[in-house]
C-alpha cells in the first residue's frame, strides 16, 4: 500500500487548479457579488447609455413648442432630470458621460501595471546594483501625489487625454512595481525557483514561469486598488477642468459645471454624476477587497495541531 | 499517591464545523513525573498540550471532558480564575522561543512579570529573579537582564522560557517541542535542565514530541496519539520494548539508530487530517494487523498491566510478535572505484562578508554515498550548494570528473547541471505550487533532453514507478500532495535528468519519523540499483548507518574527521564527533539503561 | 557610515537626492518640453513680439542647463522668480496661501490620526465582530471614494439641497487668519479626514491583528498576565512602528488632497493656489509649489522611516 493510495480521497475541492480555487473564493462573499452588481451596472450605463440617450450630449432641450429650456429648470417631461448649466438634458449627458472616465482610467491602469510588473519583477530578480538603481528611480516618481504629477505636465502642454493616461499611467507604475517586488522577493528565495536556476533554466522562463505565476494574487489585489483610485485621479481631473473640455459630456466635468444648480434647486446635474462616480469607486474598491480575503482565507490555511 | 494532573475524555472541536480535532483523551500524572505525549504531525498533542491550560487556538473550542489540576477543573474556570491558575499552578514552555519572547521588551520584564502578575507575601523580587536564572545556568548580571530577546542565542531563549516557566513553582508544566530547532548539545543541556527542576520542585511535566529517542530519555511514561486519541499509555521501558499497538510499534521501527542495528522501515500513507477520520480505528488503513472488524468502531481501552493501557482489538496478537523479530539492518555494499566523481579542493565559501567554510576538503566516488554531517551552522549546506553550483561565492576548486567546474549553475555546461542533481530539504517549498507535477518534472526533461509530449510522460511514469508514485500523480498540484509524496516528486524530477551524483539536503528533516524512514530506504535502494552517486546531507548521526559508506563530519566551516562510516560511529577520533554521538539522544541507550 | 547616525544621515542624504533629482523632473516637464512654453502660455493670437518678450522672460532662450541652475540657486536661496498671473514673487503667493493650507493640514490631522488608530485598534480587539464588519465595510466605502466626492457630496448635503447650515464656499478675506473663520473651516476639515482616516484605520487594524495573533501575545496570555498587561506592554510596543508610518501616510494623503479639497471649497490655500496657477500657466508659481508639495512628502517618507528603525529594538542594536 502506498502514500498515494490514502492521499486520493482529498476531498473535491482542493483538486482544483489553483486561480478557480483564488476565483471561487472571491467570488463567494458578499462584498464581491455587491462590487461585481456594482461595477456591472454603471460600466453598462457607461457603455449602452449613450444609445438611449433622448438627446444628443450637447443638444439643447427644446420643448413642444419649439422654445428652449432654461439652464437649471427642475425636471419635466422634456428632460426627465432636469436641465443643466446651458439647457442641456442632465439626462442625456449622464448617459453619454461615463465613457471617458472608463476608458482612461482603465488604460492608464493597463499601462501602469503591464509597466509595473514588469519594473518590479526586474528589480526582485536582479538584487544587487540594477535593483538599487530601479526602485530609486521608482522613489523619484512617488515623491509627487498623482495629481500633482498629472497637472505638472498638463500646466505646460494643456489639457490632453493622451497626457492623462501617460502621467496617470506613469505614477501608476512605480505603486505597483513596489508591491510587485515585496511579493516577487518572497517568492526569489523559495526552493523551487532555485531548482529552476539549478538546471538551467533561462531567466525570463524563470520570471515568467516560476515567480509571476506565485504572485498573482497580491497584483491582482494592487491593480484593482490603483485602478480605485485612478478612476479618482482622471475624475477629479475632468473635475478640476483639465480633461475632457466641453462642449464634452463628462460626469468629473459635469459636477463642476453644474455646481450653481445646487443653489437654485436643481441638484441632478450634480447628484448623478456623484452617485455613478462614487459608486464606481465603491465597487471596485469591494471587489478589490474580496479578492485580498480569499487570498488571504487561502494562505491561512496551516496550523499546528 | 496524590495525583497532580488529571485528563479526563478531552474533547476539541473545530469552532465552526464541530470537526473533531481531538477526542477521549485520558492519562493522568502523580506530581515530579514526567510524561511524554508523543505523535506526529495531525495527532493533536499540542491541541492537548494547550488545554492543559485551558486555552485552544482560535476558530477552536472544547467540547467535552475535564482537565483537573490539583483537584481544579481548569476547563470550568472563568477567565479571571484561569488568569491566576496560568503561570502559577501550571504554566507553558513553547516550541519556538524566538517568536514567543516579546521583541520589544526587556528580558528582565519579561521574567520579572511572571512573578508580580502571582504576587505572593514574599517581597524580594530581585532575589527571586536572580534565584530564577540560576537555576536555568543564565547570568545573573544587570547586563545580561537589559537584553533584548533576539540578542540572545536561541539555548538561552529557551532557558529564559524555562525560567518563566518554573519561577512560581507550579504543579504542572506543558513543555511543547521545546527543543526543536536547538541543536544536539544544547538540547541536551535543556533536557537536563529540565529533569533537573522537576524532579527538585516536584513539578509533573508534559514534554510533547514527535521525538521517541528524547521522550525515552527523559520520561517515565508516554502517551502516544494517533489522529486525535491517545492509542496507548503506559511506563517509558514497557512501551518500548513491548509496545501493544501496532502504530507505536511502527513508530519504534522507523526510529534510525545510530547503533544502525535494525533496518529502518517506515508506514506507508499518511495520517488522516482532522475531518477525514475513518470510521473504526484510525490507524486501519495503514495497519498490518487490520482485521474487518477494526473498521466498525474505535478500539475501547484496555488494560494489558496495570499502568499499561492501548486501544487496539489485536493487541493480544501485537503483543506476541516480539520486537526483536525486527529485521536485522543491511549495509549499504562496499564499492570502490578509481577515479572520484566529484573532488572538492580547498574550498572557502561566504555569504555575504561572513566567511563560512574554511579551507573544505571532500571526494566522493561514483556509485558512493558519502554522508554529510554537522549541526545547523556547520555550513553542510553551503558547501553542498556549492558542489550544485547553487552557491557561487566562493574560491578555490570543485572538479567533476577531473575537469573542474564554474561556481555557479549559470556558468556550468548543459551536461555538468544534468549530472550533479539536487533535492531540497522542504517538499513544501521545493515544488512550484502553481505548477502540475507534470510539469513540475517535465521541465528537466525539456532542458536536458528536448524531450517533450508522450516520449516525455513516458519517461516521467517509469521514473515515478522509481519513487513508488502513481502515474495519476502527474496531473495533481503539490498541494494535493503529502510531505512525503511532494519528496518523492523531489527526488524523482532529479532523477528524470538521469544524474551521477545526487545531492540530498536534509531531505528528511521536515517530514514524520515514519515517512522519514520510507525516504532513505527508497535512497539507499536507488543507489543500490541505480549506482547513484549520492551526497548525503543531514544533521542526524543515526540515518548515515544504513546508507552511506563514507562520512565527513563538519563543524563551524570544517571537516573535522572523516571515514568509513563504521570507524566513525565506533571509534571516532575527533572529541567534537565524540561530543556529538554522545548528546545525540539514543531509545538504545535509554532502553539498555533502563535494563 | 555605521551605526544609527550612520542610517539616518544616509537616509537624509537619500531624501536630498530624490528631492533632486524631482526638482530637475519638475523644471524638465514644465520648461524643458520641446514645443514653445511661451506659445502655450500666450496662446495662438500672440504677437510675435510679446512672444519673444515673454520667452527673454523666462530666460527660454538660454540653454537648458543654465536655465536649471538658476532656477536651482533661486529655490535655494528662497527666489522663485514672479508669479507670471500676478507680477509680484512667488514667494509672496505662496506665503499668504501657505498658512491656510497649513492650519487646515493640521486640524485634519490632529482629528484623523486619533480617530484612525483608536478604530483601527478598537477593530482589531473586536475583530469579526459585528463592530469589525461594520467599520471594515464603511470603511472600505469611505475610502474608495474620492475626495471631490465627497466634498461635493458634504455641500449637497450641508450647504446646499438638503441642509443649509453651513457655508459651501469660503469666502474669505485674505490677510485675516484662518482660525478666525470657523465656520468656512468645517466642511472642509470633515473632508479631509473622511478621505485620510478610513484607509490609515485599515492599515492600523491590520498591523494590530498581527501583533494579537502573534506567539509573545499568546504567551502572555499564557502566563497569566492580565489582559490590562497584554495590551498595553506587550501589544502596544509593537505596534508603534507601524503607527508612524500611519502618521506618514496620513500627512503625505493630506498634502496631496488639499489639492482638490481647497479647490471644491474656493479655500485660499497653497492647494487651490496650485490649481489656479495651472489654469493660468504660471509657471514660476506651478514649479515652486509642485517643489514644495514634492519637499513634503519625502521628508514625511524619511522622517516615517527613521521613527520605525528608532522604535524597533531588534532594527536599532542591529545597525550598532
Amino acid at each position: 500500500m502506498t502514500d498515494q493510495a490514502i492521499a486520493l480521497d482529498a476531498p473535491a475541492v482542493r483538486r482544483q487548479r489553483p486561480w478557480v480555487i483564488l476565483l471561487r473564493a472571491t467570488w463567494g462573499q458578499t462584498r464581491t457579488k455587491v462590487g461585481v452588481v456594482i461595477v456591472l451596472a454603471l460600466v453598462a450605463v457607461a457603455g449602452v447609455g449613450p444609445f438611449f440617450a433622448p438627446y444628443a450630449p450637447d443638444a439643447p432641450v427644446q420643448r413642444a413648442h419649439g422654445e428652449y429650456a432654461l439652464p437649471f429648470e427642475p425636471p419635466s417631461s422634456a428632460a426627465l432630470l432636469g436641465t443643466d448649466n446651458i439647457g442641456r438634458d442632465v439626462l442625456s449627458r449622464f448617459l453619454w458621460g461615463g465613457r471617458s472616465v472608463l476608458a482612461l482610467a482603465a488604460l492608464s491602469t493597463l499601462l501602469g501595471a503591464v509597466l509595473g510588473i514588469a519594473v518590479g519583477l526586474l528589480a526582485a530578480y536582479s538584487r544587487g546594483l540594477l535593483d538599487e538603481v530601479v526602485m530609486r528611480t521608482m522613489d523619484v516618481v512617488l515623491a509627487f501625489p498623482q495629481l500633482v504629477f498629472a497637472l505638472v505636465l498638463v500646466a505646460t502642454v494643456g489639457p490632453s487625454l493622451a497626457l492623462m493616461v501617460f502621467a496617470v499611467g506613469i505614477t501608476t507604475m512605480p505603486r505597483v512595481a513596489r508591491v510587485t517586488r515585496g511579493a516577487a522577493l518572497e517568492v526569489v528565495e523559495r526552493d523551487y525557483v532555485r531548482a529552476a536556476e539549478g538546471i538551467g533554466v533561462p531567466r525570463r522562463r524563470i520570471l515568467f514561469g516560476e515567480i509571476l505565476p506565485n504572485i498573482t494574487s497580491p497584483l491582482v489585489v494592487e491593480v484593482t486598488l490603483r485602478l480605485t483610485f485612478n478612476i479618482a485621479v482622471i475624475a477629479a481631473l475632468s473635475f478640476l477642468g483639465f480633461g475632457l473640455q466641453p462642449p464634452a459630456a463628462d460626469w468629473g466635468l459635469m459636477v463642476n459645471e453644474n455646481r450653481q444648480g445646487l443653489l437654485v434647486g436643481q441638484p441632478w446635474g450634480v447628484v448623478m454624476p456623484v452617485l455613478a462616480i462614487g459608486l464606481l469607486t465603491i465597487g471596485t474598491s469591494l471587489i478589490g477587497d474580496g479578492f485580498s480575503r480569499a487570498a488571504i482565507g487561502i494562505e491561512g490555511g496551516r496550523g499546528r495541531t | 499517591m496524590t495525583v497532580a494532573l488529571e485528563v479526563e475524555n478531552l474533547h476539541v472541536v473545530l469552532a465552526d464545523t464541530d470537526v473533531d480535532i481531538v477526542d477521549e483523551v485520558s492519562f493522568s500524572l502523580t506530581p515530579g513525573q514526567i510524561l511524554g505525549l508523543v505523535g506526529e504531525s495531525g495527532s493533536g498533542k499540542t491541541t492537548v498540550g494547550l488545554a492543559i491550560l485551558g486555552h485552544c487556538r482560535r476558530g477552536v473550542r472544547f467540547a467535552g471532558g475535564a482537565v483537573r489540576i490539583a483537584g481544579e477543573d481548569v476547563l470550568a474556570k472563568s477567565d479571571v480564575e484561569l488568569r491566576s491558575m496560568r503561570g502559577r499552578v501550571v504554566s507553558y514552555v513553547p516550541q519556538d522561543p524566538a517568536s514567543a519572547l516579546n521583541p520589544a521588551v526587556r528580558i528582565e520584564t519579561q521574567l520579572s512579570e511572571t512573578l508580580a502578575a502571582h504576587e505572593d507575601a514574599n517581597g524580594d523580587a530581585r532575589g527571586r529573579l536572580h534565584e530564577m536564572l540560576a537555576e536555568v545556568l543564565l547570568p545573573q548580571d544587570r547586563e545580561f537582564l537589559r537584553r533584548y530577546p533576539h540578542q540572545l542565542s536561541g539555548g538561552q531563549q529557551q532557558r529564559v522560557a524555562l525560567a518563566m516557566a518554573f519561577a512560581n513553582r507550579p504543579r504542572v508544566i506543558v513543555l511543547d517541542e521545546p527543543t526543536t530547532g536547538l541543536d544536539v548539545t544544547t538540547q541536551a543541556h535543556v533536557l537536563a535542565t529540565v529533569r533537573d527542576l522537576c524532579e527538585a520542585h516536584g513539578v509533573a511535566a508534559v514534554y510533547v514530541s514527535h521525538d521517541l529517542a528524547v521522550v525515552a530519555n527523559l520520561a517515565s511514561r508516554v502517551a502516544v496519539m494517533y489522529a486525535g486519541r491517545v492509542v496507548e499509555t503506559g511506563p517509558t521501558q514497557t512501551l518500548f520494548l513491548r509496545a501493544a499497538h501496532p502504530y507505536t510499534r511502527r513508530l519504534i521501527e522507523a526510529i534510525p539508530e545510530l547503533s544502525g542495528a535494525h533496518a529502518l522501515i517506515g508506514i506507508p500513507g499518511t495520517a488522516p487530517r482532522p475531518g477525514h477520520r475513518p470510521p473504526g480505528c484510525s490507524f486501519a488503513p495503514r495497519c498490518a494487523f487490520m482485521q474487518p472488524t477494526c473498521q466498525l468502531a474505535f478500539p475501547p481501552r484496555e488494560t494489558v498491566v496495570v499502568g499499561h493501557e492501548v486501544r487496539c482489538y489485536r493487541h493480544d496478537v501485537v503483543l506476541q510478535e516480539s520486537l526483536a523479530a525486527r529485521p536485522v539492518a543491511t549495509p549499504p555494499p562496499h564499492v570502490r572505484a578509481e577515479e572520484g566523481l566529484v573532488a572538492v579542493r580547498r574550498i572557502q565559501a561566504s555569504h555575504g562578508a561572513h566567511q563560512v567554510l574554511f579551507d573544505v576538503e571532500l571526494l566522493v566516488r561514483p556509485h558512493e554515498c558519502v554522508a554529510l554531517v554537522g549541526e545547523s551552522g556547520s555550513g553542510k549546506t553551503t558547501l553542498a550548494r556549492c558542489i550544485a553550483g547553487l552557491h557561487a561565492s566562493y574560491e578555490g576548486e570543485i572538479a567533476f570528473r577531473g575537469a573542474p567546474l564554474a561556481a555557479g549553475s549559470r556558468a556550468r555546461t548543459r551536461e555538468t547541471r544534468r549530472y550533479i542533481q539536487y533535492v531540497f530539504q522542504s517538499p513544501y517549498s521545493s515544488l512550484n505550487p502553481r505548477k502540475t507535477i507534470e510539469q513540475i518534472i517535465g521541465q528537466p526533461l525539456r532542458l536536458f533532453f528536448d524531450v517533450g509530449g508522450s516520449e516525455a510522460r513516458r519517461r516521467m511514469v517509469e521514473t515515478l514507478e522509481t519513487v513508488q508514485l502513481g502515474a495519476s500523480v502527474l496531473d495533481r498540484y503539490p498541494h494535493h500532495l503529502s510531505g512525503g509524496e511532494r519528496q518523492r516528486v523531489a527526488i524523482a524530477r532529479a532523477l528524470v535528468a538521469e544524474p551521477q551524483l545526487l545531492i540530498c539536503d536534509e531531505v528528511t528533516s521536515a517530514l514524520d519519523v515514519s515517512v522519514q524512514a520510507a525516504i532513505v530506504d527508497l535512497l539507499a535502494e536507488l543507489q543500490r540499483e541505480l549506482g547513484l552517486g549520492l551526497l548525503f546531507v543531514t544533521h542526524n548521526l543515526a540515518l548515515i548507518r544504513t546508507l552511506a559508506q563514507e562520512v565527513a563530519v563538519m563543524s563551524d566551516g570544517r571537516i573535522v574527521e572523516r571515514g568509513l562510516v563504521e570507524r566513525v560511529l565506533d571509534s571516532p577520533s575527533a572529541e567534537y564527533t565524540r561530543k556529538l554521538l554522545s548528546d545525540t539522544p539514543s531509545l538504545e541507550a535509554a532502553m539498555a539503561a533502563a535494563g | 557610515m555605521r551605526g544609527i547616525r550612520g542610517f539616518v544621515i544616509r537616509r537624509v542624504l537619500f531624501g536630498l537626492v530624490t528631492l533632486f533629482v524631482a526638482s530637475i523632473i519638475i523644471f524638465a516637464a514644465t520648461q524643458a518640453l520641446p514645443g514653445d512654453a511661451a506659445r502655450s502660455i500666450l496662446g495662438r493670437n500672440a504677437t510675435p513680439d510679446s512672444l519673444a518678450a515673454l520667452r527673454d522672460q523666462l530666460g527660454l532662450n538660454k540653454p537648458v542647463l543654465q536655465q536649471y541652475w538658476e532656477w536651482l540657486r533661486g529655490v535655494l536661496t528662497g527666489d522663485f522668480g514672479n508669479s507670471l498671473a500676478e507680477q509680484r514673487p512667488v514667494t509672496d503667493v505662496i506665503g499668504e496661501r501657505i498658512v491656510y493650507s497649513a492650519f487646515l493640514m493640521f486640524l485634519a490631522a490632529i482629528i484623523s490620526f486619533p480617530l484612525a488608530v483608536a478604530l483601527g485598534v478598537a477593530s482589531a480587539r473586536r475583530r469579526d465582530g459585528p463592530f469589525d464588519h461594520v467599520t471594515s465595510v464603511v470603511s472600505l466605502a469611505l475610502a474608495a471614494l474620492p475626495e471631490f466626492i465627497v466634498g461635493i457630496a458634504l455641500v449637497v448635503l450641508f450647504a446646499t439641497s438638503v441642509f443649509h447650515v453651513l457655508p459651501g464656499v469660503t469666502i474669505i478675506d485674505p490677510g485675516t487668519p484662518p482660525w478666525s473663520h470657523p465656520k468656512e473651516l468645517i466642511l472642509p476639515t470633515i473632508t479631509l479626514v473622511i478621505a485620510v482616516t478610513p484607509y490609515t484605520a485599515r492599515i492600523m487594524r491590520a498591523s494590530m491583528v498581527e501583533i494579537l495573533e502573534s506567539d509573545y501575545v499568546e504567551m502572555a496570555r499564557l502566563k497569566g498576565l492580565s489582559e490590562q498587561l497584554v495590551m498595553w506592554r506587550h501589544a502596544v510596543p509593537n505596534g508603534i512602528a507601524p503607527t508612524f508610518q500611519v502618521i506618514a501616510i496620513n500627512l503625505a494623503y493630506l498634502a496631496g488632497g488639499i489639492v482638490v479639497v481647497e479647490t471644491v471649497f474656493n479655500y485660499p490655500g497653497i492647494g487651490a493656489g496650485f490649481v489656479d496657477a495651472v489654469h493660468a500657466r504660471d509657471m514660476p508659481v506651478v514649479q515652486a509649489l509642485a517643489l514644495l508639495i514634492a519637499a513634503l512628502y519625502v521628508v514625511l517618507n524619511m522622517l516615517a522611516d527613521i521613527a520605525t528603525i528608532l522604535v524597533s529594538p531588534r532594527l536599532r542594536t542591529s545597525l550598532k
